[in-house]
């Protein structure tokens, strides 16, 4: 008895697991479409071009690139690199690395859906703000220019 | 009329509908690069299916062994410190892209989990402990632990601001 109770249980959670699995793939699957798509449509070198060496304006647009970019967050950090090579701004970096990560423009949709649209909108413009906020303490904690 | 056609299929197979109308009006005018991004597709999925996997697991296990209560304790309204701890460290070590949390999230928010540790968990998704060693390559060992260490108070701050300003109070 004991037995099947516990089959039952394994069921329901496999249920419940499925039914909300299957709510969440179309979304899924749009935003890895969108991602590979501003993936391929973004040149890389797109990203030296903004930069103008503003302290203020830079970790804005730092700020904003990251958050319209997506995917690994490896990849963020090796355009930092490429950009740390250019001259560019640390402010201006690493507003980009964190924004890369906490702030998605492209997933907002989804996370709208899944979360709630409040938060979604909510979350990712405190996260934008802090962003910036991050990249000021960090660079002047380090003293780096 | 195009809200309620969104709202007959539904909002995710609508939103996928108009991913693949991009895709098909892309291809007529270059299918070349088409292709390139169907390359770019692939791989991506390739990368997350084993994510997906995991929070797949995560989700069956959630829904085997922790009722709402128990969720509600750790994660809810009187989780108080344990909550947020828990929040940063699921954070830090969870892997893969941060949509492939939504749905998971999605479900512990329903059994009771609060919006600030929401965002909590997701600000610490920024702090990839696998990709530190690059991080330091490229930035040196003080940026990285400096950023690291700001963001996780950060994340906090984040937190206690998204529950303010989604108006559930504090406490939520």
């Amino acid at each position: 008895m004991v037995k099947t109770r516990n089959l039952n249980a394994n069921k329901q959670a496999f249920f419940n697991t499925t039914r909300a699995f299957k709510k969440s793939l179309p979304i899924l699957m749009g935003v890895l479409m969108l991602l590979a798509l501003a993936d391929t449509l973004i040149p890389k070198q797109t990203y030296r071009l903004i930069f103008s060496g503003n302290w203020f304006f830079d970790p804005l647009m730092g700020a904003v690139l990251g958050s319209i970019s997506g995917g690994n967050a490896l990849t963020s950090y090796i355009i930092g690199g490429e950009l740390r090579h250019q001259g560019v701004s640390m402010m201006a970096i690493t507003a980009f690395i964190v924004s890369w990560v906490t702030v998605g423009i492209i997933q907002l949709p989804a996370e709208a859906v899944m979360l709630g649209k409040r938060f979604a909108i909510v979350r990712n413009t405190v996260s934008f703000c802090t962003s910036i906020l991050i990249a000021i303490v960090t660079v002047l904690t380090i003293g780096m220019e | 009329m195009i809200k309620r056609a969104i709202e007959k299929v539904g909002f995710g197979e609508a939103f996928l509908l108009l991913a693949v109308i991009g895709y098909v009006v892309l291809g007529i005018f270059d299918f070349a690069l088409l292709r390139n991004v169907l390359c770019v597709l692939t791989r991506l999925i390739a990368r997350i299916g084993p994510v997906l996997l995991i929070v797949f697991v995560v989700m069956f296990l959630t829904n085997l062994f922790f009722e709402n209560k128990s969720i509600s304790r750790f994660l809810g309204k009187g989780s108080g410190f344990r909550g947020w701890m828990v929040a940063i460290a699921g954070g830090i070590v969870s892997s893969g892209p941060i949509y492939m949390w939504y749905p998971l999230l999605s479900d512990l928010k329903e059994k009771g989990m609060r919006d600030s540790l929401i965002a909590t968990f997701l600000y610490n998704r920024a702090i990839k402990i696998p990709l530190l060693p690059m991080m330091v390559h490229y930035f040196g060992w003080d940026f990285t632990l400096a950023l690291s260490i700001y963001m996780v108070l950060f994340s906090v701050v984040n937190g206690v601001i998204v529950q303010r300003l989604t108006q559930r109070g504090a406490e939520g």
